[in-house]
């Protein structure tokens, strides 16, 4: 059994424990939070340990691995400190607020060969997995445009005070909503080299941005449109999509379905001229237990799989996230130009 | 329980299969009135129970109800609680302790002090009571035979191994709303298991059930083993696979198990509803 142990109880924290718990392989054995409210009810309603002090419950708990789902702003030190005592570690998204705290933790977990990801769970989400395979495949040809979006109800009106708001935890827009679709982004279509007319709107916050519009240039040249606004209430929830313009056709993907486009037939693919849809029932990756999406048991899953068998994954890596980081800092830099 | 319960789900923009179709039906039910409209449609052709979230335009729904009492003497409502989003948002907008605060009447955070350090009271049977009730209060005179929780709390609770708190809200609702409770989970098998545990014996349990195995957590074979050899009392769910099966042979493979009691499902048109009820009744007996 593999003896697990969370950082952090907030909406991703509580999420993470409920889904590492009933893991077969696993016995999570000690939750960790500040919130002396949480901390009571996992005493009176469950049988794990609890703790204040993330130090403590490390240096106790002889832990194989921790997730670490507290605000940004935390990270490095509860990575750092997880990753020097030999722990393998999941570390919720984005991964850093610096890029040079960032480096130094990727190079942390390589020297100690530990098994790391970032929660950048989209990427467990089946129809975003087709759009990568069908790219892969070239069947809409020369790519020349991209649109990759998020929006969503988060902040709605003039108040709230999270950290979520608060600009040196790690708050606004870009941080929460914007890393998942610029992660996106590089993994699916290219690494992200250039900004350009990066615009950080406040809609409804006063000190964090709601909205974030950029033009970027991948590695591979191609350019195009980051559209994210988390203060949009005609959305239920989070919507998170790429749209993908090639001189072949055209694909507009989400997390529900995936429609393709072709402007002639690809036999290989079995795709007809015009339009196909491709729906997330035929494309969900099984899972033994199931909260709030596949994709966030599947992340967990992989995980776990990666303790046990040692290796490196290969999906929301260390290396992957942390560039993630770097185009932030990118669009940071430009919006101030 | 009726044999058919029609859900809520396309009147607020929820639909597993595609975001367009949402903000689709987000346009088209934009009005209280298009709501009611349907809903009466649903009696016309014979449904009596409408199982819907605890939505805040359905407290508009329930107004109309209460204004019309001889037209709907013998409707049914089964509640789910809690609407999800709406916490969530508040969640990552004002934190656990903030939402609760919004959402629970009253000061449930009473301070005392003791030896000088303020304390909180932390009561958390008592939130749950009262969080119950703020999200029971809008459908007061209206008929409420079955309660249930929504599968994002049932799922995290059980995932937590919390199950003290199913006992609770087992008895709570038996006892202050005389009704049977009802849990919507995404992981039937492992509920199941759990719920007999703590001494829950043949609970109303509502999950996911269809031919191609969405949603169906564990694979769909423990699924029917469980609707085969178990005692317990199942509403299927999602039984179009979110739109993937066309509506016959969806409702063919549910007549496979003879215990299926309810079947849920959602429809826009009367002719979809008349269609749906149908084959229900055709093929559960």
């Amino acid at each position: 059994m593999i003896r697990a142990g969370i950082i952090g109880l907030g909406k991703m924290g509580l999420s993470h424990a409920a889904i590492v718990s009933p893991h077969p392989d696993v016995e999570m054995a000690a939750v960790c939070d500040t919130s002396s409210l949480i901390l009571d009810a996992f005493k009176k309603f469950s049988k794990v340990n609890v703790y204040s002090d993330y130090i403590k419950m490390i240096d106790k708990e002889k832990l194989d691995c921790v997730v670490i789902a507290t605000p940004t702003r935390f990270h490095y030190p509860i990575v750092k400190y997880a990753l020097n005592n030999g722990i393998h570690t999941f570390c919720e998204k984005p991964f850093s607020l610096s890029t040079k705290e960032g480096e130094e933790l990727l190079t942390l977990a390589n020297q100690k060969f530990l098994v790391t990801q970032v929660g950048y769970h989209n990427h467990f989400i089946g129809t975003f997995r087709e759009l990568k395979r069908l790219l892969e495949a070239e069947i809409i040809g020369e790519l020349v445009h991209f649109n990759g979006e998020a929006y969503g109800p988060v902040v709605t009106k003039e108040k709230g005070g999270t950290w979520r708001s608060d600009p040196i935890e790690g708050g606004g827009c870009l941080f929460d909503y914007a890393s998942h679709v610029i992660n996106l982004i590089q993994e699916i279509i290219g690494r992200p080299v250039k900004a350009k007319g990066t615009l950080l709107k406040k809609i409804y916050s006063k000190q964090v941005e709601d909205a974030v519009y950029s033009v970027l240039t991948l590695d591979t040249g191609l350019s195009g449109v980051l559209l994210v606004n988390w203060s949009d209430e005609t959305y239920r929830k989070m919507s998170t999509s790429l749209t993908l313009q090639g001189k072949k056709g055209k694909i507009i993907c989400d997390a529900t379905e995936i429609k393709i486009y072709l402007k002639e037939e690809n036999t290989n693919e079995n795709l007809g001229k015009g339009w196909t849809i491709k729906y997330i029932t035929d494309l969900a990756i099984p899972v033994n237990f199931y909260l709030r999406g596949e994709e966030y048991s599947a992340q967990i899953d992989n995980f776990i799989q990666c303790v046990i068998e040692r290796k490196q994954t290969d999906v929301n890596s260390f290396e992957q996230a942390l560039y993630t980081d770097k185009v932030i800092e990118l669009l940071i830099a430009d919006s101030k130009n | 329980m009726d044999r058919v319960l029609f859900g809520d789900n396309q009147f607020f923009a929820v639909s597993h299969l595609s975001d367009e179709k949402s903000r689709e039906q987000a346009i088209r039910f934009k009005d209280d009135a298009t709501i009611i409209r349907v809903l009466d449609q649903a009696m016309e052709v014979g449904i009596n129970t409408f199982m819907c979230t605890t939505h805040d335009r359905i407290a508009n729904v329930c107004d109309h109800m209460r204004s019309n009492p001889e037209k709907y003497r013998n409707f049914n409502i089964f509640p789910c609680m809690p609407y999800a989003h709406k916490y969530a948002n508040a969640v990552t907008d004002l934190g656990i302790i903030g939402t609760i605060k919004q959402y629970v009447p009253g000061n449930i955070f009473s301070a005392f002090t003791k030896g000088g350090v303020a304390f909180i009271r932390k009561d958390f049977i008592s939130i749950m009571e009262l969080l119950i009730d703020s999200e029971m209060k809008m459908f007061r005179g209206i008929n409420t035979p079955v309660i249930f929780i929504q599968n994002v709390l049932v799922d995290m609770i059980l995932g937590l191994k919390m199950f003290e708190v199913f006992k609770e809200y087992d008895s709570y609702i038996r006892e202050k709303y005389n009704a049977e409770p009802g849990y919507i989970t995404m992981n039937m098998p492992a509920l199941l298991d759990t719920l007999n545990s703590i001494g829950i014996e043949n609970p109303i349990i509502c999950s996911s059930i269809n031919k191609i195995g969405f949603r169906m957590s564990g694979g769909k074979d423990i699924y029917e083993k469980y609707l085969k050899e178990k005692t317990f009392r199942p509403i299927a769910m999602q039984v179009l696979a979110a739109g993937a099966l066309r509506p016959k042979e969806a409702i063919e493979y549910l007549g496979k198990f003879p215990k299926i009691e309810s079947v849920l499902f959602g429809a826009s048109s009367k002719s979809h509803i008349l269609e749906t009820k149908e084959l229900i009744e055709k093929h559960l007996v």
